[in-house]
């Protein structure tokens, strides 16, 4: 009787070890993918660039992306290319009295000195038109972004389910 | 004393009995042919479906319903809007069970209600698509009181601008409320469980 406590108590004290293990790897592991989704050009750093899923059959999807410029001078993105769609644009939403606005920010989007602009939902972002094939959630779309100064960067996308980013 | 009791009882009859009356007519089923309040101006509508057919509003009458208008070429705001939608439905379950909800394209050009029956399938069954000749949509348009406005892009396509209000229809054809984009998820869901609490045959 007692023998079989101590195993049980034994049982439970490699299993809990065996929970903040794996729950440390995992921890590690988005670290690190977190990590990695942060790209530096020049003296911009792009930080998780991501879409959503769009629903079936969807033929225009979004990207979003932060982007930081640590330096003193001004910049601007002024394109960006996908894999998925050959035709990108840079556009901003606005809501005005319950009525959605797109606009095509035809000049690129300014990133001033010192900065951090955030392409979100409802907000500014990065649209692929005409996209050719529907992205899975958890898989990469492959894009550039080119700025005027800092130039050209290659970047993934990550594909997120369609309620990601809902509480920005 | 035995006389005024007896007076008392009537009048409390007769009250009864009117408040019933008007209870069970504003809960009355809708004639056949007969126009009822569909839209914030009245108007009725007949629409073709993306569940194959056609949408008439006059077969609506006797339960709630909700509006949204968009568009499938819409990059956010309307994909965001079907999926909020599918998830409140899932939490008003059973309550909710008969609900429609009217998802009306403001871009006929593009969206067919063929192409709607499949951009549709991943959200809940309860949305329909709903797609208007141009001169249906200018019509609705201007029942709800929404704006609709094709902007040219620079590929030579166009998208849309269009008022993204969610309107709330009660089972009576009046417009019970809306939803905002941006109202938060608790104020959203008390607004649909007042919807369907007031909706059916209860006026």
């Amino acid at each position: 009787m007692a023998q079989s406590l101590k195993i049980g108590r034994n049982l439970l004290l490699a299993s809990f070890a065996l929970a903040v293990l794996v729950s440390s790897a995992l921890g590690f592991s988005l670290t690190a993918a977190a990590a990695a989704h942060e790209i530096k050009v020049g003296s911009l750093v792009i930080k998780h660039p991501w879409s959503r899923q769009p629903p079936k059959g969807g033929k225009v999807a979004a990207g979003f992306l932060t982007i930081v410029n640590t330096g003193s001078e001004d910049d601007r993105l002024v394109s960006a290319t996908a894999e998925i769609s050959d035709n990108v644009q840079l556009h901003d939403m606005a809501m005005k009295d319950g009525v959605m606005s797109m606009f095509e920010m035809k000049d690129g989007i300014p990133i001033p000195a010192g900065a951090t602009v955030e392409l979100k939902p409802k907000s500014l972002h990065i649209m692929f038109i005409g996209i050719k094939s529907a992205p899975e959630v958890g898989t990469l779309i492959k894009g550039t972004l080119v700025f005027e100064k800092a130039g050209s960067v290659e970047i993934d996308y990550e594909v997120m389910d369609m309620g990601a980013g809902m509480t920005q | 004393m035995k006389r005024g009791t007896l007076f008392l009882q009537v009048v409390a009859a007769a009250v009864l009995a009117t408040a019933a009356g008007v209870l069970v007519w504003q809960g009355r089923p809708t004639a056949p042919g007969e126009t009822i309040a569909t839209t914030r101006s009245g108007q009725p509508f007949r629409l073709a479906s993306s569940a194959g057919g056609i949408v008439d509003s006059n077969d609506l009458a006797g339960e709630p319903y909700i509006v949204y208008f968009g568009f499938t070429n819409c990059p956010v705001i309307c994909p965001t809007t079907l999926y909020e939608l599918s998830n409140e439905l899932a939490a008003l379950g059973s309550a909710g069970a008969r609900l429609k909800v009217l998802f009306i394209t403001v871009d006929p050009e593009r969206d067919t209600p063929d192409f709607l029956a499949t951009y549709l399938q991943g959200f809940d069954p309860r949305i329909i698509g709903l797609v208007p000749t141009e001169q249906q949509l200018a019509e609705i348009a201007k029942a709800f009181g929404i704006v609709y406005e094709k902007v040219p892009t620079s590929d030579g396509s166009y998208t849309m601008n269009h008022t993204a209000t969610v309107f709330l229809i009660d089972g009576a054809g009046r417009l019970l409320g809306t939803l905002a984009p941006d109202e938060g998820e608790a104020a959203k869901l008390a607004k649909l469980k007042r919807l369907v609490a007031g909706g059916g045959g209860n006026g």
